[in-house]
């Protein structure tokens, strides 16, 4: 399959030059459709501290379709769902944005991005995105608290 | 019946879509279109005068189109534009469509600043100098699948974001096949917003999928004017044109019927909903899900006699009841004496707001707006139920019909009257059923007491004949003549009852107990 070759390719330039913060492991050598990413909490953010288990997975149509990302790590984030998918709702990964040109590293770029600063607006926890506008110390506590209890351990 | 109307009815039952069968809406006089002025009182008022002796009040006009004519519709559209702006009609067609078919605007911007309209619509190169084509790049890597072998075939539109032909043409059949999307489909390259134009699709687009393409094509053209709208039906290829526009909406319910004879509301493309308007059916359904809970135990199959109290089973749409045990007759919508129903003592359909106790806290307030809720939504609901009962009835009986037909000298002609009859007891039931989503939403005053006479008008007129429907069909033949004169009446009373609400609602003179949105 032609897509396989760019998951190699793609495997090969993330290896070589990681995304800030970013490490990769394929949990099942010979599966290249998923992907295991530990993201470091991007500096001078509440998440700073922590270490995020991010689930990439590659549909069998990729690069035509876009990858899904799931925080296997729980967050207290407006933008990612706080449930076991642990969905963040990212507009390049929209089937109407998504260009097959696009990179993984580039959605791991911004899934960083994002996590500096959260998007209340298109928020998919409305509850943690009135804190974060009507009361951001409180906000970053449970953030804070949250780091410590569940992204630690890695 | 004819095949796909049968298909049809089975798919869509649930949604409500009734084939239009007794009164015609619209018809012939079609060409006579409602005009942009049409919220305009003014207009309104002349309009209605010219038409009314040809047209009630509850009928719209409305012209029917097959995918020829609305090709036609497109060409000729083009041609006219392509003339104008001193175009190849391949550009001008790709200018419409960008412009979503507003030629006005088209125009008007065009004049404006002709380079940077064409160069937005991807028609930036002058296509019959340069026209599109599939080159091989020398030291070429494709970014989307990473093949770097000689002799790659490549393709990039003037924007040159260039990819391999096969990931280019894999990218399209995806946008075409599964996306839906034919007339704004962007080019593949990263952050690029240049539309593929259709030489470049023409190129491109592998012949399998030339079809799916020039229909999407089509579905967007009907989809981007506010006149046309495709009939909802699943599968139905013809496209309604109506006048009436989205302001109009809350004095008018403008019902149309395609060619397939399937009946929708032009406003909101939902199944027939007269004489509802349609933010009051938005609202009502919505209510309706937020409180499914409560009233599911309602629409149950099963009550219990009121006098001995046997267990009783609905499986007929008629909501005369009678026990199997004690003989007691009663109404199943409220449990009554049914010999009270054909006199004037008959209030079936009407809440009595109980006058007596005054709702002095809360909990007695929104309990009585529980019941008032629920005595609209039992009816409402059960008119949905009672329609599907008939028409499972119907379809028994006329496979029984067939076999009486061969047993007894009726001919099949003959044997129409019951077709008939289940046309009349499904298009008043539909109607039924949203009266009293209407009436849910009235204000009470003297005007709603007209409405309700109507209402329990219609209302006893569809029980009685479906009263006869139930009957065995060897009775059947000898009922013919009963059975046709009820279905006229039936016919006339949804007629009266439709016109009256209609002609009300044009002059704003129902009160609601919620704004219209
Ligand atoms: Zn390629
Ligand atoms: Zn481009
Ligand atoms: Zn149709
Ligand atoms: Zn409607
Ligand atoms: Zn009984
Ligand atoms: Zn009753």
């Amino acid at each position: 399959m032609a897509a396989n070759k760019r998951i190699m390719k793609e495997l090969g330039d993330i290896n070589s030059q990681p995304p800030a913060g970013c490490t990769i492991n394929l949990p099942n050598e010979s599966d290249i459709n998923n992907w295991e990413v530990t993201m470091q909490g991007p500096p001078e953010s509440v998440y700073a501290d922590g270490h995020f288990k991010i689930h990439v997975s590659l549909p069998k149509d990729y690069p035509f379709k876009p990858p899904g990302i799931s925080f296997k790590t729980k967050i207290y984030h407006p933008n990612v769902s706080n449930d076991d998918r642990g969905a963040m709702c990212l507009g390049m990964l929209r089937p109407d944005e998504w260009k097959p040109p696009n990179k993984i590293k580039d959605v791991l770029a911004l899934v960083r991005t994002v996590l500096a600063a959260p998007q209340p607006d298109d928020a998919v926890e409305t509850g943690i995105a009135e804190q974060f506008k009507n009361d951001k110390a409180a906000f970053e506590n449970n953030a804070r608290d949250w780091v410590e209890r569940y992204a630690k351990g890695a | 019946m004819d095949s796909d109307i049968e298909d049809f009815n089975s798919v869509a039952s649930s949604d409500g879509f009734v084939e239009d069968g007794g009164s015609s809406f619209g018809g012939d006089d079609s060409d006579v279109q409602i005009d942009d002025d049409f919220g305009d009182d003014a207009a309104f008022e002349t309009q209605e005068k010219d038409l009314k002796a040809k047209k009630k009040h509850f009928e719209v006009d409305f012209s029917v189109y097959s995918p020829q004519d609305i090709q036609d519709q497109q060409d000729k559209q083009v041609d006219e534009v392509a003339g104008l702006l001193e175009q190849p009609k391949e550009s001008t067609a790709i200018l419409l469509r960008y412009f979503r078919w507003n030629k006005e605007r088209l125009i008007e911007q065009y004049m404006d600043n002709q380079e940077e309209v064409l160069s937005k619509a991807g028609l930036g190169q002058d296509m019959t100098t340069s026209p599109p084509r599939i080159e091989i790049k020398d030291d070429f890597m494709c970014d989307i699948c990473c093949e770097d072998g000689p002799g790659l075939e490549t393709f990039a539109m003037k924007c040159e974001h260039r990819f391999c032909t096969d990931c280019y043409r894999q990218y399209l059949a995806q946008k075409i096949k599964e996306e839906g999307e034919a007339a704004r489909i962007k080019c593949p390259g990263d952050g690029c917003n240049s539309i593929v134009d259709s030489k470049s699709l023409d190129l491109m687009v592998t012949p399998d999928l030339t079809d799916r393409y020039h229909e999407l094509l089509m579905r967007t053209y009907v989809d981007d004017k506010e006149s046309l709208k495709w009939c909802p039906a699943p599968n139905c290829v013809y496209a309604v044109e109506c006048g009436v526009k989205k302001r109009d909406l809350n004095r008018i319910v403008p019902t149309v019927t395609c060619d397939a004879k399937h009946g929708f509301c032009f406003g909101c493309t939902l199944a027939d909903h007269q004489p509802c308007p349609c933010s009051l059916v938005k609202k009502w359904l919505k209510k309706c899900e937020d409180d499914s809970e409560t009233a599911n135990w309602i629409s149950a199959n099963t009550k219990e006699c009121p006098k001995c109290g046997s267990t009783i089973e609905k499986n007929g749409g008629c909501n005369h009841m009678t026990c199997r045990k004690c003989r007691n007759e009663f109404c199943w919508m409220c449990m009554g004496l049914w010999s009270e129903h054909g006199t004037s003592w008959y209030n079936c359909n009407r809440y009595e707001e109980k006058s007596g106790t005054e709702a002095r806290d809360s909990q007695a307030k929104s309990r009585q707006s529980l019941e008032r809720y629920l005595h609209y939504y039992n009816r409402y609901a059960n008119h949905e139920q009672s329609a599907k009962l008939d028409k499972d009835i119907f379809h028994k009986t006329e496979k029984k019909m067939t076999l009486l037909q061969s047993s007894s000298n009726m001919s099949w002609i003959e044997v129409q009257f019951l077709e008939s009859a289940s046309k009349a007891l499904q298009q008043c039931r539909q109607t039924l059923k949203w009266t009293y989503a209407f009436a849910y939403y009235l204000a009470r005053n003297n005007q709603t007491e007209i409405f309700e006479d109507n209402q329990k008008d219609l209302e006893m007129a569809v029980e009685n004949l479906s009263e006869m429907f139930e009957k065995q069909p060897d009775q059947l033949a000898g009922l013919k003549v009963q059975m046709m004169d009820k279905t006229a009446y039936c016919n006339q009373r949804h007629i009266i009852l439709l016109d009256d609400t209609a002609k009300n609602l044009k002059e704003e003179n129902w009160q609601f107990n919620t704004t219209l949105s």
